[in-house]
């Protein structure tokens, strides 16, 4: 016990409760997942109610995992008339604890991440029950946390979540990520909820944007940690991880003081974070060393070069056209087109954007979209038509799906009818 | 100045997120950080495991667990010094319990 230990790491809890749950499930095997969660959960309930008297263990990621381990013992031992292989799992969580030694097996540790990771994304869940389940049982999210994140009920998670652990408890064994061939069979699964995982933080429409950063964060987490892995370590999970980095750098400057969302053109710049641009950097190298090419490295490559502007007015808008010509290609989806549209319009004058914004294949899916009548009014706008703008952001006022886009569009309408630029 | 015991009896049960447990602690400690620099707390608290054994009658019959319902349990004590009950009162008050239905029971310390 530490007397000065009174400073505690961000998320502490959170992020230990994703690595207890996942060591102890390689011991006992995936059919012991809810027994897993509850020795997990007591063990948090007993360092909150030893450590609140303002003492903590000096390594308390050892201590915390030592607890999970001691309570599935004890609960294993309550269930060992039921279940004859509970002795058996015992020895094991004993031999697992005198193995890991006073470092607790970080090692050790991420490869059962891992190994949960890839369990979670089986393929007879649904794309959106393999995040929740990533949400819950490695990122430590409760119930309440992931409805809100995802802007559901707690009812419907609940619900969800249950059918998939039945789903995943009924599979027994966890995905060995030392085989490289069950690796590369489910890594592109594995991609992609990272992917869902980081974009429901960052454009999901969600008010309370502290929730959505954190989604952002274990997202960037599960992708670096997924990079650490050989087999994983491949072009495509390198584009992913230049698209977070470059993307989340701008996290910061995604709000002013007062709590307003702004959009890239507003951004103050000097608050981007440079770190992780250099690191999208690095990433964006690495994923160039193959023959493969996914929208992420189309997308990582845009966002690349809206991060190497110093201001807004120095975007080479060209060669950003000419990226989502090619994203266009690999993803042929409205909104794309709508970005595209805007691209065409900022390299090449707002006549020549209206057209492109006209010329949208199946722009009736847009319809709903208040960015699509936004983007108009920017381009009327820019070719001096002021009335027609402002009429266009009325429309798209109508449209706003929460009060951040609400405020940005109002922002814009004001200003367009002050006569100002917006 | 008086010796005060406060009696942590226990908070609310209800199932709690990771994240909320952590906060919890983050608030009880500052609370304890905040109360050690007004000299008022010299470090002697303890928490308390749920589970033990109670003694009790002449024939000192053992059983188990402590002679509480769960919500009444002690969850831990500490001892803080105040010039008065009303002052020591006002030092509970500030403790994080509250916002998990916690009580905090507040006794002077007899002098011997």
């Amino acid at each position: 016990m530490n007397l000065d230990g009174l400073q505690i790491a961000d998320h502490l809890f959170r992020r230990e409760a994703g690595r207890m749950v996942s060591s102890l499930v390689r011991v006992l095997g995936m059919r012991h997942l809810a027994l897993a969660e509850d020795a997990v959960q007591d063990a948090l309930v007993r360092a909150l109610e030893t450590w609140k008297f303002g003492r903590m263990a000096e390594n308390p990621a050892a201590w915390l995992m030592r607890a999970a381990r001691n309570r599935a013992i004890d609960l294993l031992r309550r269930q060992a008339h039921l279940d004859h292989l509970a002795p058996q799992m015992i020895l094991a969580l004993e031999t697992a604890h005198a193995e890991s030694g006073p470092d607790g097996g970080e090692h050790a540790i991420a490869d059962d991440e891992l190994r949960l990771m890839f369990s979670c994304c089986d393929p007879e869940l649904t794309r959106p029950a393999q995040v929740a389940v990533i949400l819950k049982y490695l990122c430590g999210f409760s119930v309440r946390e992931i409805a809100q994140a995802f802007l559901s009920s707690e009812v419907a998670v609940e619900k969800q979540l249950f059918r998939s652990r039945r789903a995943l408890e009924a599979r027994g064994e966890l995905l060995e990520v030392r085989d490289a061939d069950q690796v590369r069979a489910r890594l592109p699964a594995v991609r992609n909820a990272i992917y869902l995982l980081f974009n429901e933080g960052y454009h999901g429409a969600h008010p309370q944007h502290v929730v959505r950063e954190d989604l952002c964060y274990e997202a960037m987490r599960l992708g670096a940690l997924l990079s650490d892995l050989p087999a994983a370590a491949v072009p495509e999970t390198h584009a992913l991880l230049a698209l977070f980095c470059f993307l989340a750098a701008r996290l910061a400057a995604r709000v002013d003081d007062d709590g307003n969302l702004l959009l890239l053109a507003d951004q103050d710049r000097r608050r981007w974070d440079r770190g992780l641009i250099e690191e999208g950097l690095r990433r964006l190298d690495l994923s160039a060393r193959g023959e493969v090419l996914t929208a992420w490295h189309v997308e990582a490559a845009i966002a690349a070069r809206h991060a190497a502007a110093g201001t807004f007015e120095a975007t080479d808008w060209t060669s950003i056209r000419e990226l989502y010509d090619v994203l266009l290609q690999l993803r042929p989806t409205p909104v794309v087109a709508l970005n595209r549209a805007i691209a065409v319009g900022m390299a090449e004058g707002p006549e020549a954007g209206l057209k492109a914004l006209a010329d949208i294949d199946d722009r009736e899916r847009l319809v709903r979209y208040p960015f699509f009548p936004a983007a108009m009014a920017e381009f009327e706008l820019r070719a001096g038509r002021t009335e027609r703008a402002a009429e266009l952001l009325r429309a798209a006022l109508t449209l706003a799906r929460n009060h951040a886009e609400e405020d940005v569009l109002k922002r814009k309408l004001e200003a367009c009818i002050d006569g100002r630029s917006a | 100045m008086a010796a005060f015991m406060l009696i942590f009896r226990n908070s609310n049960p209800l199932e709690r997120s990771p994240e909320q447990m952590q906060q919890d602690m983050q608030k009880w400690i500052a609370w304890f950080d905040g109360l050690t620099k007004a000299g008022v707390y010299k470090g002697q608290a303890a928490p308390l495991e749920p589970a033990g054994k109670v003694v009790r009658g002449s024939r000192k019959t053992v059983s188990d667990g402590p002679y509480a319902e769960a919500k009444d349990l002690v969850g831990g004590y500490a001892i803080v010094e105040a010039k008065d009950l009303e002052a020591a009162v006002e030092v509970a008050r500030g403790c994080p319990a509250y916002e998990r239905d916690g009580v905090v029971e507040v006794r002077p310390v007899r002098v011997m």
